[in-house]
């Protein structure tokens, strides 16, 4: 019976910066082990020797040409904007460096 | 308690250092979107659905930026991988607007390089090996103004703006492996690595490389051991050196920190620091004991990048030669004094001097056009030497008439200006202004025989023998014949009518 | 007007019988009437609609080559980002957002002069199968409106169930297109995957996701397969090739030789009994029409939908980071003093729902250090198998084909609290999706417990799109000569109009 504890829940909830209740965290955490049982059994096939698809396609090197083409207009790229103060998107303040 | 001396340090220390190295390509358009990428544009006129990151937008390559990195890892001797891939760097952070970075991770696509680099030691110039472990494909953040508190800075400050006319700017990062073995020398072979990056990039033309413009960014990597062991110490990350002189001051200044903290006894912080180009020092920044899991993936959104062996053969024929190598080639094959050779560097002539010299011209005179007039003239009028409407063709046809007799070096300035002015090729400017030696001897005769006898005492005095009065009679000749005048001829021909040679 | 076919309606339009104004308004004037008790739309763009249909009028006037379902009018999932039209993806955390762009499938409706007449309610980020999960309640089936519709299109498919519209577009990522068309009685296609761009569809699974079209028939919903589908270079995922000529195969279905697979794992326990029976008939019509009928064996579907609950959740846990709170959106806890980081936590703590960040924390989990391998990468090779099983099958077959979903429509609350359940709903249309293949479903008959529509799914490789159309359109005509009226008018009526 695999789990996540209520910890393991929180510590996923910051890395997924979702802020999450008490309440929330419990009720996630006991359902994560019966979701953890059911996806695991993708353990049980003997996966050696398989090699992993992570797209559907066999596509390759798709690229575009190096050409400037309009953008949107700043009233636009601006138009969702919760908040706007010089034609910059104005944010809480940031307590972390940059990378 | 003092900080320990430099040369304190390295009677005890090892240093061992690494480096990694962000450059923005100079792709017109950004890397997964087709917005400009072009510096200094009003705030977020460079952004589009793909850039902001806004719902349902997909990303899709600049194949240009794949080239470009393809050429960066030939030049720096990597192999190119036939198969690389996409990944996704996951991280919330305010500037990155999908809060995850597309880079390349366990696949990248060029691996397993070296740069060599000389420097000059106490035993004559030395030369390092600086292992290439990996260059791959990444993209920019947006950039963030700090409003409030004192100095701007992101601490303290009420709340932020965010510009995203950078993000999604082509970036290939180049990781070094460690670099053993330099000791006192760590910050000096640093600083030389990221100059000749800088060269290779530049000669490349792949990036602006402008380091002041944050185009060429260093993560300089610091650790000590002790002098002959062989663990390796805990590395100090530091972040935003922007100049070359900055990477020895950061590498340096960290060596001193950590050998005073390990003289001390205590532990150096396995951390980032923020390097401070006013004090030299570094300031503690996010601290790696807390550093984010990335949850790396291969990006679904894009596809499998794998260059033909063909292309990469194809790349790999147009590489330029090796800016240090061919700096010494052209030494000396010019014959060139090492200053000569540094002003053309810093004037960025070497290339249009080069050109010069394969169309015929003689090195020195090429350069002393290139540097000299030409060179003033685009100081003028604050335009680059590029910019002007001349061409080393040009300057290769002025040398040769000039060589011919054809003109004079004042009448082949004449030249250069009506080049430049736009009034066509030198042979036309000639033709056009009339621009002419006069070399036919009866003209000139008749000029000598005006002169003498407007200036018959002078002219007396010469043909007694006191031949430094001809001086005045050459300049009048001159002025006659309106500088057209071969002033080597024109000597012959008035000291042979008064009889003076 | 509103109950004929999208090919009856363009006719009309053609020889000028009708106007698109005309259909348009019949039909809003429909969404008035019923959609109060049915709730597919989020938003109704009547007068963005009513301007199209003029705009198409006109041209028809001119003497314009139009697209041939030009100025029939449609529902658009709200997944899909329509320049100037409230967009949301089912979420609170985009509301009131408005796309300063257009999707290429909405472009591609545009050029094609297709009427779009509002955004269709779903589950929030397409993760759900009964729409419940939308953050703005519950779209219910016409067919029993205590019941669900299915989701995550529920919305789209309720829609043309209700003849609310003649066409609809939904996304299927693990079954969301097929499975709400086999809960409503209708017709659904999950095209091949890259074969209609995702450029502007709000993605839940980049490598999984697909739009795709809804039609009340076979042939309506391949002429609007004709219209989406297409090469687009703002999407490195899209496919370089013609569009398979799906329109003509829907007009001369025909199995005649044709051999179809039934897959061994995709039926029998856990399926609703009255949902076999119909698979069966169908089965034995297409028997009778001269197919083939075999056996395949796919062993790795067992884990299908595990694979599928490790890669979407994963992929999902990225996707979605950009709803921060920071360009567009939701903007929760902005007071004096508080920091970006709590804003984006507060902010995607209030805009999401629980199933979205079920995911979410699923999907982080999975993809982190020390887990990836036994998770994400565990999954990704199953889905090697799971290709590996269908090459080996449509080697045996042309098409491969089960039921849609193991049951009829649910009551509305029924699984919601129990997401394992819910997840079990989508076992045989997610093999699919993890292919990257195309399926279709189509109504197979009223299952004999609760007269509740029955899904029939066709499967077939990668861009052969046309034969899912071919096999359809046959079963189709059998069925309709079997029942002798459409399905659909054995729905109960609504709004005091059928």
């Amino acid at each position: 019976m695999s789990s996540l504890s209520r910890d393991d829940v929180a510590k996923l909830a910051g890395l997924a910066r979702i802020e999450m209740t008490e309440s929330e965290l419990v009720e996630l955490s006991s359902q994560f082990g019966m979701i953890l049982d059911a996806v695991a059994r993708v353990q049980e096939m003997d996966l050696s020797g398989v090699k992993a698809t992570s797209h559907p396609q066999p596509l390759e090197n798709i690229a575009r040409p190096d050409v400037v083409l309009p953008s949107l207009s700043p009233e636009d790229a601006l138009s969702g904007a919760p908040a706007q103060e010089e034609s910059r998107f104005r944010v809480p303040q940031i307590l972390g460096e940059a990378e | 308690m003092t900080l320990p001396t430099y040369d304190e340090v390295i009677a005890k220390w090892d240093p061992v250092i690494g480096l990694e190295v962000h450059v923005e390509l100079n792709t017109a358009s950004k890397m997964f979107c087709s917005c400009a990428t072009e510096f200094g544009g009003a705030p977020n006129t460079q952004t589009c659905p793909v850039c902001l990151a806004l719902p349902g937008a997909l990303p899709v390559v600049n194949e240009k930026a794949i080239e470009s990195t393809i050429l960066i890892g030939l030049a720096l001797n990597c192999k190119i991988a036939p198969y690389s891939r996409f990944a996704r760097k996951n991280y919330f952070y305010p500037d990155m607007p999908k809060n995850f970075q597309i880079s390349q991770y366990d696949e990248p696509i060029c691996f397993d390089g070296y740069v060599d680099v000389e420097i000059e030691t106490e035993e004559g110039l030395k030369q390092f090996r600086i292992e290439v472990e990996r260059v791959h494909m990444e993209e920019d953040t947006g950039k963030s103004l700090h409003v409030g508190g004192a100095t701007g800075r992101i601490h303290g400050a009420d709340y932020s703006l965010l510009d995203y006319n950078r993000a999604g700017i082509p970036l290939v990062e180049i990781v070094t492996k460690i670099v053993p073995g330099t000791g006192k020398y760590a910050p000096e072979v640093a600083k030389a690595y990221v100059a000749e990056l800088r060269d290779i990039l530049r000669g490349l033309k792949v990036s602006d490389v402008k380091m002041e413009q944050g185009s060429l960014r260093c993560d300089a990597n610091v650790s000590l051991k002790p002098i002959g062991s062989d663990a390796l110490g805990t590395r100090s990350e530091t972040k935003n050196v922007n100049s070359l002189r900055s990477v020895e001051r950061a590498i340096r200044g960290e060596m001193i920190r950590h050998a005073e903290l390990l003289n001390e006894g205590k532990k150096v912080k396995q951390e980032t620091r923020h390097f401070q180009e006013d004090t030299g020092l570094t300031r503690s920044g996010r601290s790696k004991e807390q550093a984010e899991d990335y949850r790396y993936f291969p990006d679904p959104d894009l596809v499998p990048v794998t260059p033909s062996a063909a292309w990469i053969e194809e790349l790999r024929a147009t590489l330029p030669e090796r800016p240090s190598l061919r700096r010494k080639r052209l030494k000396e094959e010019w014959n060139v004094p090492e200053k000569e050779m540094e002003a053309m560097i810093n004037a960025d002539v070497l290339d249009i001097v080069e050109a010069t010299v394969l169309l015929g011209a003689d090195p020195t005179k090429a350069r002393t056009w290139w540097l000299g007039e030409i060179s003033r003239i685009a100081n003028d009028r604050n335009v680059a030497i590029a910019d002007l409407a001349i061409t080393p063709a040009d300057v290769a046809e002025i040398v040769a008439l000039v060589a011919a007799g054809e003109l004079t070096d004042k009448l082949a300035r004449q030249v250069v200006e009506g080049v430049v002015a736009g009034d066509g090729k030198p042979s036309e400017v000639v033709a056009k202004r009339g621009i002419k030696v006069v070399n036919d001897d009866g003209a000139l005769m008749a000029a000598i025989e005006k002169v003498c006898a407007e200036q018959a005492e002078t002219a007396e005095k010469v043909r007694g023998g006191h031949l430094p009065a001809a001086g005045a009679l050459i300049g009048a000749v001159m002025k006659e014949t309106k500088g057209q005048a071969d002033a080597a001829r024109v000597r012959e021909l008035l000291l042979g009518h008064l009889g003076a040679n | 007007m509103i109950q004929q076919t999208a090919a009856q309606m363009a006719e009309a339009l053609t020889k000028g019988a009708t106007t698109s104004v005309e259909l348009t308004q019949a039909h809003l004037d429909r969404i008035a009437a019923v959609d109060g008790q049915v709730k597919a739309f989020l938003h109704v763009d009547s007068e963005g609609a009513l301007a199209q249909a003029k705009d198409v009028d006109e041209r028809r006037a001119k003497g314009e080559k139009l697209s041939p379902i030009a100025g029939v009018p449609l529902a658009l999932k709200d997944v899909l980002a329509q320049k100037g039209v409230p967009t949301t993806a089912g979420s609170k955390i985009l509301q009131g957002w408005r796309p300063p762009y257009d999707s290429t499938v909405v472009s591609k409706l545009k050029d094609a002069g297709v009427v779009i007449m509002g955004k269709t309610n779903m589950d929030e980020f397409a993760m759900g199968s009964s729409t419940e999960n939308s953050g703005y309640g519950p779209t219910f089936n016409p067919w029993d409106l205590t019941r669900t519709p299915g989701g995550s299109s529920g919305g789209s498919a309720a829609a043309v169930s209700a003849f609310e519209a003649p066409l609809a577009i939904g996304s299927d990522t693990g079954g969301s297109i097929r499975q709400p068309a086999a809960l409503t009685g209708i017709v659904g296609v999950r095209p091949t995957y890259g074969a209609v761009s995702r450029f502007g569809l709000i993605a839940y699974s980049s490598s999984l996701d697909q739009a795709g079209p809804f039609g009340r028939t076979v042939l309506d919903t391949a002429l609007l397969h004709e219209v989406i589908a297409g090469h687009d270079v703002r999407d490195a995922t899209s496919i370089n090739a013609p569009v398979p000529a799906v329109v003509n195969a829907a007009k001369s279905g025909d199995v005649k030789g044709m051999k179809i697979g039934v897959i061994k794992q995709l039926q029998g326990e856990g399926y609703q009994k009255g949902v076999q029976t119909c698979f069966d008939e169908s089965l034995q019509l297409l028997a009778s029409l001269g197919a083939e009928i075999v056996e395949v064996d796919c062993p790795s579907f067992e884990y299908a939908l595990a694979a599928y609950y490790l890669i979407a959740p994963s992929e999902c846990s990225s996707n979605l980071a950009r709803f921060d709170a920071m360009r567009y959106g939701l903007r929760v806890g902005d007071t004096d003093g508080a920091s970006a980081e709590a804003v984006m936590s507060a902010t995607r703590d209030a805009g999401f729902g629980r199933e979205v960040k079920r995911r979410i924390i699923l999907g982080t989990y999975a993809l982190s250090s020390g887990y990836y391998d036994a998770y994400y990468g565990s999954a990704q090779k199953i889905r090697t198998l799971i290709i590996q099983d269908y090459a080996k099958a449509f080697a045996q077959a042309d098409v491969l084909v089960s039921p849609t979903a193991p049951t009829t429509a649910y009551k509305i609350g029924e699984k919601v609290d129990d997401p394992m359940a819910m997840y079990l709903g989508d076992v045989a249309t997610i093999p699919v999706n993890l292919a990257g293949i195309c399926g279709m479903s189509l109504p197979a008959g009223l299952a004999e417990e609760d007269n509740l529509p029955v899904g029939f799914q066709i499967m077939a490789p990668a861009m052969q799109d046309h034969r899912l159309y071919q096999a359809g359109a046959a079963l189709e005509a059998e069925l309709l000569t079997k029942w002798g009226a459409p399905i659909l008018s054995q729905a109960p009526v609504l709004g005091g109009v059928k």
